[in-house]
């Protein structure tokens, strides 16, 4: 199989250090549960790995056709893995149509493991190939090992008794214990997890774990002229501790629960179906004993709105969804601005303007977290740079939310949602807790109450409804700086303004001053970034340093306001590009901040950036 | 789940400072001066109860209020109201709202609020034109409303805000107006109904829709024009003169003479408020040839939905181990050697 590697600059033995291997197939084939099953298999080996889960927007697309294609990719190994991966060294098809729309990327001299079982006249027409390009030539630049898994598959599990279709379900393990077998992998815990998938019928569990160890046992004992062979990646030197894998809508959940806690508050979390921000609601809806109130409203406008609604009545509102769905909760976030309540808002960020693209990622909703609402309303907004970082943002969010009496936007996006990756388990007991106090007694002069008067951070008091002699009106209408009762007055609204600017830029007080996250802090280029682009920014930073390239990584956790010393930080650089799947949004913020000659490096295509791309560009910025 | 121990108020005590701004003689200020007559009736604490509101000339109603009080955006102060009562279920919410507000932009919500079943009190505020955008017509204005934005007569089907709010599946449906008497009564009915107690209000916009139910509200003939129902009395009117019947061919109601008091005779219906049949029937009679049903129209609660909901979610907590350390660490996991 191929070998190259993924850092080949840094080669030290003939081993491979990472392994890129992507499984694609019929949307009906179960390549999703392959692909999770290999990570976990992957984690448990002790490699650190990253993964890119890409798949239709349609549930079950009508089968073979080349829209239906769906895949999943990871990238391991026995060194730090931040990406996905560029290219795979291995690709598996399991039909034509996923040979045709995945092969341009596999690495010249990379692995093809193709199922002839599926290249039937039929499947070929439907992925537009005239022969089948296993016969023609056509896939000379790779190694190609095609055989008839689903004979294989269907023979393997004869004893079963199961139905054609049934049986041939069966393909996706068959294929994973022939994978488990090319990485030196245990089966025990696979087969551990499909005695407990299919607890209520054993003949399922047996026929696939039948299934699993026929692809193992082929890879054994095949004889296939040295195309396939075994390959064993070391674990990673990792600091010692409880490790698991997570996604970032896992993670996120898991902040939220933690964050929420550390107000010493409960949480309401207010949603609506939409993809791929649904997965959060899925997760909290199984944790109601942490304190978690889940609430599926009727729409995006009810689910923010009702999560206003329990934080007015002293809960931790939480609302989450996806660009289209954030822009129908715009209107209500107003609100949450204007009453100073806190809020954690989500947007899970997909691609395209409206409907775009719902199932694969982007970061082209920054304008809409800072900018995108009427009137001068301002809110802090974080970015999560991966699946883990999710999961410190979540409980940031809170904390933001809750001490400066502010809704907070927190950007991740269907990549980050999506995608999995290993996760030192961390100590909640390490976690300062940042507790939210009440209101219980009038706090103006002469026993008055002032709903709108404001403490050091300039946040307001939080009043629960049901304390006594602390009735109080709030509302939408601009009001007085101190009662809080309606005041269009030209003062009113001005020192209003103001202060609701000044309390959302005086966040930029409590947060870290902005660290570089590899080289140095002034230099000939500085390439920023923010949220998922993390991983391949900083490779490509990596890979040009070890070039001797004068290049450093700053990514931005702190959108909105941002980091007191970036500004300041940045101009120590000749030169600023920024990676972005977008079409420049976050450079625009950094020239309108700092007047810094920041530039783009735009991709959206619905697919992470590349190591390669980002690579490019440093060599060009510094050619 | 409302206030346990009745206070001692009076009506001052839940009078705001704030400086009542609709237009004098609107019929918003008989309604809020009714709510604020009934509520010291009720026994009910200033401090645990919550007005909810949307926007428009309506949903100015909780500033005048010495309560607590949330005037949020427009059509959307039922999924407000159902996050607070979800957070907290001990509060007495009352959410204002109007045909525009609750009819039209909200219309949505106020369907899910009314199916869910959520435990308050709506007041929708019928004046059939739209007041603080000036004048147009609203979802529940008559067909022919000239209006700025129907110069010619407006040409849609008006709702019927009842009709909409059993259909949601509505448990609790009434009628009243403006200056009538019986309005805090028909609040009392609502607020004792456990669930989403829908009260419809026609409201007297003095400005743009002046007079519009003076057909059925004006003092003169008004025995002639209304229907008052209560529950085990028949349905009687014109000084028990005329009565409601079931057409029992057509399967429709009817308007029959009462002689001398014998209504049994007549057969005149004995209102029954859990009669969910008769009850679309009384929101469907039309006014002209029917007089104009008001009061209690139906009456029959089920399980709220916080009641439901939140018991579910105690259960599922019951016995659980809630450490964050657990939580963190589900799924499979592997330790890594120091």
């Amino acid at each position: 199989m191929a070998t190259q590697l993924a850092e080949p600059e840094v080669r030290t033995s003939n081993a491979p250090e990472a392994v890129v291997v992507r499984f694609a197939g019929d949307s009906g084939d179960g390549m999703q549960l392959t692909g999770g099953q290999f990570t976990l298999s992957t984690a448990l080996s002790g490699n650190d790995l990253a993964t890119f889960p890409d798949f239709p927007a349609e549930i079950r697309a009508p089968q073979g056709t080349l829209f239906g294609v769906s895949a999943f990719q990871i990238n391991f190994g026995s060194t730090e893995i931040d990406t996905a991966g560029d290219a795979p060294d291995v690709l598996v098809a399991m039909n034509p149509a996923a040979l045709k729309t995945n092969v341009q990327a596999l690495k010249p001299g990379g692995l093809i493991i193709a199922d002839t079982g599926e290249f039937t006249k039929r499947n070929l027409e439907k992925a537009k190939y005239e022969v089948s390009p296993i016969d023609d030539g056509s896939l000379a630049k790779w190694n190609v090992l095609a055989f008839d898994i689903s004979a294989l598959t269907l023979e393997s599990v004869k004893p079963f008794g199961l139905g054609n279709k049934e049986a041939l379900r069966c393909k996706n393990m068959w294929t994973l214990g022939l994978a488990l077998w090319m990485f030196d992998r245990d089966r025990a815990p696979l087969i551990e997890w499909l005695q407990n998938k299919f607890k209520k019928n054993p003949v399922l569990a047996e026929a696939n774990i039948a299934a699993l160890n026929a692809g193992h046992a082929y890879g054994e004992t095949a004889e296939i002229g040295g195309q396939l062979h075994k390959t064993h990646l070391d674990p990673v030197p990792s600091p010692a501790g409880l490790y698991r894998t997570v996604t970032g809508a896992e993670a996120v959940a898991l902040g939220l629960v933690v964050g929420t806690q550390l107000t010493g508050l409960k949480m309401f979390f207010g949603g609506y179906p939409i993809t791929p921000a649904s997965s959060i609601l899925h997760y909290l809806a199984g944790m109601k004993e942490y304190g978690v109130t889940t609430f599926q409203a009727e729409d995006e406008i009810a689910a923010i709105a009702s999560a206003i609604g329990a934080s007015y009545a002293g809960h931790l509102g939480v609302t989450s969804s996806s660009g289209p769905g954030i822009a129908l909760k715009g209107e209500a976030m107003g609100l949450a601005v204007m009453t100073e309540l806190p809020l954690v808002i989500i947007n899970s960020q997909r691609g395209g303007p409206s409907t775009g693209l719902p199932t694969k990622t982007e970061q082209s909703d920054l304008y809409q977290a800072v900018y995108g609402r009427n009137g001068d309303t301002p809110m802090p907004v974080i970015a999560a740079r991966s699946p883990s970082d999710a999961f410190e943002c979540a409980i940031e969010a809170c904390r933001i939310a809750t001490q400066y009496m502010t809704p907070v936007i927190l950007l991740t996006d269907g990549y980050i949602a999506n995608a999995a990756e290993p996760w030192k388990v961390p100590d909640v007991t390490a976690y300062k807790p940042f507790p939210v106090q009440f209101l219980q007694q009038p706090n103006g002069p002469d026993g008055t109450l002032l709903p709108y008067a404001r403490d050091e951070k300039g946040a307001r008091p939080w009043i629960k409804p049901g304390t006594p002699g602390l009735m109080h009106r709030i509302g939408g209408i601009e009001k007085n700086p101190g009662t809080g009762n309606l005041d269009y007055s030209p003062a009113a609204h001005q020192a209003m303004t103001d202060a609701r600017h000044d309390k959302v830029n005086g966040v930029a007080k409590g947060i870290p001053a902005q660290e570089v996250t590899l080289g140095d802090t002034k230099g000939k280029l500085a390439v920023v970034g923010w949220g998922s682009s993390y991983g391949p920014i900083l490779q490509a930073v990596r890979r040009a340093r070890a070039k001797g390239l004068d290049v450093s990584h700053v990514h931005v956790r702190h959108i909105w306001p941002l980091p007191e010393n970036l500004g300041d930080l940045l101009r120590g650089y000749e030169k600023i590009i920024v990676p972005e799947m977008n079409t420049g949004q976050f450079k625009t913020v950094l020239r309108d901040q700092f007047l810094v000659d920041a530039r783009p490096l735009n991709k959206t295509s619905g697919q992470p950036f590349t190591i390669a791309e980002i690579e490019a560009a440093i060599e060009g910025a510094l050619a | 789940m409302n206030a346990i121990t009745p206070i001692t108020t009076t009506l001052k005590d839940w009078e705001s400072d704030q400086e009542v701004r609709w237009c004098p003689g609107c019929g918003d200020y008989a309604i809020l001066k009714a709510v604020q007559r009934t509520l010291p009736d009720l026994g009910l604490d200033p401090a645990k109860t919550v007005f909810v509101s949307g926007i428009g000339c309506s949903s100015r109603f909780p500033y005048y209020m010495a309560t607590y009080g949330f005037h949020t955006i427009h059509g959307r102060a039922p999924a407000f109201a159902t996050g607070i009562k979800l957070s907290n279920p001990e509060l007495d919410v009352w959410l204002v709202t109007g045909d525009g507000d609750g009819m039209s932009i909200g219309g949505n919500h106020t369907f899910h609020l009314i199916r869910r079943n959520v435990n308050l009190q709506i007041m929708l505020f019928n004046n059939e034109i739209y007041g603080l955008t000036k004048g147009q017509y609203s979802p529940t204005s008559r067909v022919g409303t000239n209006s700025p934005t129907s110069p010619l007569g407006s040409v849609d089907r008006p709702a019927s805000p009842c009709a909409f709010a059993l259909g949601a599946g509505g448990r609790f449906i009434a009628r009243g107006f403006d200056v009538s008497k019986n309005l805090p009564d028909v609040l009392k009915a609502a607020h004792a109904h456990q669930g989403a107690a829908f009260v419809e209000i026609f409201q007297n916009c003095i400005v743009y829709n002046k007079d519009v139910f003076e057909d059925f509200a004006a003092p003169k003939g008004a025995e002639d024009r209304q229907l008052w129902l209560a529950n085990g009395e028949p349905m009687l009117f014109a000084k028990g003169t005329q009565g409601i019947a079931l057409d029992s061919e057509k399967l429709t109601l009817k308007v029959v003479d009462v002689v001398d008091g014998d209504w049994q005779g007549a057969g005149v219906i004995v209102h029954d408020v859990t009669n969910r049949s008769v009850a679309h029937m009384l929101v469907e009679m039309p006014f002209g040839p029917f007089p104009m049903a008001l009061g209690v129209i139906y009456d029959d609660p089920r399980p709220t939905y916080e009641g439901e909901l939140l018991s579910q979610d105690e259960k599922a907590r019951e016995g659980k181990n809630t450490d964050l350390a657990r939580l963190l660490a589900k799924g499979q996991t592997w330790t890594v050697e120091a």
